[in-house]
């Protein structure tokens, strides 16, 4: 059962949401660019084991933080359900005559679209600080992706929006999933560099996937072949978004 | 035809009971009011018929249909104006009832029509491009209750609708509800726990404590209960003659004197004052006061429960800390 004027009314509210809240837009980049420019600059001349030399770091850099960006957003955007229930309103969307599904998937619509936008604007200014893609053609497959990365962690977003009750639990999955999901995943280093123990936990990190198979396309340079990467997060964002919907359904709204 | 129906409908939230086997129905067209403290169970209740939480046990049934398993046709049949504010306060008043018609399903012009409408029922019009964020608490009330109405609803349930606003804003909302529910011919069902707005709206009430109904029935009828009206006489003299004339007349129910106080309890009491006083005075007792009380919700509520609601919702006050103490303890 799928109500696609709900999807649709769902996506357009967090479209006017997002554009209506310019600290938020701020903020949201202004996390990712920092990394981007001091890492990016800093550590420019440095020779980074693992790295073939053809390859600089900005280059090596620019797939990870745009990975580092959708992993924020989509995560925010999946949590942003406790936003609403802090605020009332999810009542109003709960007692609607709407198939859970398609709550879900209207979520989902808006997360995928304002977390789309930030990694866009983020590529955009790394074109202005030397980036370079291979080819422009190899845009359509990055932003194959860069949805499948931002579908992922709205997945997760869910999960944990519908296990929490309010805001409290916020920084704990902050400082024990988010960041050691951005820094398992390899978004600032290479793996290789890696001990075993944590190469093997990398492994289970969807991200790590993602920002390869980002690298994969933009600077042709990858631990897996791209495919292999596709693969892994197709199945890592359908099952993400499975379990989002089903602990999504089973929460009490209120 | 019954708009609500509900049997032995139970929540239990980790062992606190907050509704207790209660039963009622409401046939369509009623304005039915739930009339208790805080925590007593009524936005539980409310809750529960919205199908926003599931009942631990017992059944609901809501326009034919029921709570458990008819879930979908249930949301379709009702609006809800919650308790707390359910707005998207990022949008402005028209876009959040633009986004309702749409999770309802309206087409374009259907929901056009119709916000124009429910807009100028509530007189919100010229604000409607304003963010619900710059809106006062009294604009924020009226625009939920206009947007609950958007879908035509059969049965309206209305939790706490005044709660927090001023004397003439809850005078104008008094006046939708009455119009809503007689004009419109809508079901409504509503929370309150103020004495003066059950009795003045509702048709009938449910008396609600400690999530169990203790009575239910028309205000008139309630506070008949108490035996009718105290009519209270200030008098000079002798008052051995009166008290012996007015103990011969069968419609007084009783009578206590308290210094040269003189307390009676009858029923339509302002019919009966003259003939008190005529009484009086061929007794050669002087009268210097008369005193007219009606009871009120109030007593009924007393006499039921044995507390004041204001007593009532001190103690929950403190139960419910003690209750969030021990959740706080076990969860964080």
């Amino acid at each position: 059962m799928i109500h696609r004027a709900a999807i649709y009314v769902l996506w357009l509210r967090e479209m006017k949401r997002f554009v209506r809240s310019k600290s938020r837009i701020i903020g949201a980049l202004a996390f990712p660019l920092f990394f981007l420019a001091f890492l990016g600059l800093g550590f420019r001349r440095m020779v980074i084991p693992g790295l073939s030399e053809d390859i600089n770091y900005i280059s090596f850099l620019v797939p990870g933080i745009l990975g580092m960006s959708l992993l924020f957003s989509s995560t925010f955007g999946g949590l942003s359900v406790l936003w609403d229930r802090e605020f009332g309103f999810l009542k109003e969307i709960m007692v609607a005559p709407v198939s859970r599904v398609s709550i879900v998937l209207g979520r989902i619509a808006g997360g995928i679209t304002t977390a789309l936008i930030q990694g866009l604007f983020i590529l955009a200014i790394s074109f202005l600080i030397g980036f370079r893609l291979s080819s422009l053609l190899v845009l359509p497959l990055a932003l194959i992706f860069m949805v499948l990365i931002s579908v992922t962690f709205l997945g997760l977003g869910l999960i944990f929006a519908s296990k929490m009750r309010d805001m409290q639990g916020f920084s704990i999955v902050m400082n024990f999933v988010i960041f050691p999901l951005f820094f398992l995943s390899g978004a600032l280093y290479p793996l290789e560099n890696f001990p075993v123990w944590l190469r093997v936990l990398s492994s289970i990190d969807p991200l790590t996937y993602g920002i390869d198979g980002l690298r994969g396309i933009m600077i042709g340079q990858s631990s897996y072949p791209v495919v292999f990467n596709l693969g892994i997060m197709v199945a890592f964002s359908l099952i993400m978004i499975f379990l989002g919907a089903y602990f999504f359904e089973k929460s009490e709204s209120v | 035809m019954d708009a609500i129906k509900v049997e032995n409908l139970t929540k239990n939230f980790d062992g606190v009971i907050a509704v207790d086997h209660i039963s009622f129905s409401i046939p369509v067209g009623e304005l039915f009011g739930l009339l208790g403290p805080n925590g007593a169970g009524k936005t539980t209740t409310i809750n529960m018929l919205a199908t926003l939480i599931k009942p631990t046990s017992g059944s609901g049934e809501v326009a034919g249909y029921d709570v458990k398993q008819d879930r979908d046709h249930v949301r379709r049949s009702i609006g809800v104006v919650f308790q707390e504010p359910a707005l998207d306060t990022k949008l402005n008043g028209r876009e959040n009832l633009e986004f309702h018609a749409m999770m309802y399903g309206m087409g374009r012009e259907e929901r056009r029509e119709r916000i124009d409408e429910v807009l100028q029922l509530v007189e919100l019009t010229e604000k409607e491009k304003v963010l619900v964020e710059n809106y006062s608490g009294g604009m924020k009330r009226r625009l939920e209750i206009a947007r609950g109405l958007i879908h035509k609803p059969q049965v309206l349930f209305l939790d706490e609708p005044t709660l927090g606003l001023d004397a003439q804003t809850r005078r104008h909302i008094w006046d939708y509800i009455k119009k809503l529910n007689k004009e419109g011919g809508v079901t409504i069902i509503l929370t309150s726990h103020y004495m003066e707005e059950a009795d003045f709206l509702c048709d009938r009430i449910g008396i609600m404590d400690n999530g169990k109904i203790v009575a239910m029935d028309s205000p008139e009828k309630l506070k008949n209960i108490l035996g009718g009206d105290v009519v209270s006489i200030e008098i000079d003299g002798d008052t051995n003659d009166l008290k012996r004339d007015l103990d011969t007349r069968d419609w007084i129910k009783t009578m206590t004197q308290h210094e040269n106080c003189l307390s009676l309890t009858l029923e339509s009491g302002e019919r009966r004052i003259p003939e008190i006083i005529l009484a009086a005075q061929e007794k050669g007792v002087v009268v210097a006061c008369v005193h007219l009380r009606k009871p009120s919700l109030e007593d009924v509520f007393l006499h039921y429960t044995g507390r004041t609601i204001r007593e009532q919702e001190a103690s929950q006050a403190e139960k419910n800390i003690n209750f969030m103490h021990s959740r706080m303890g076990r969860r964080r």
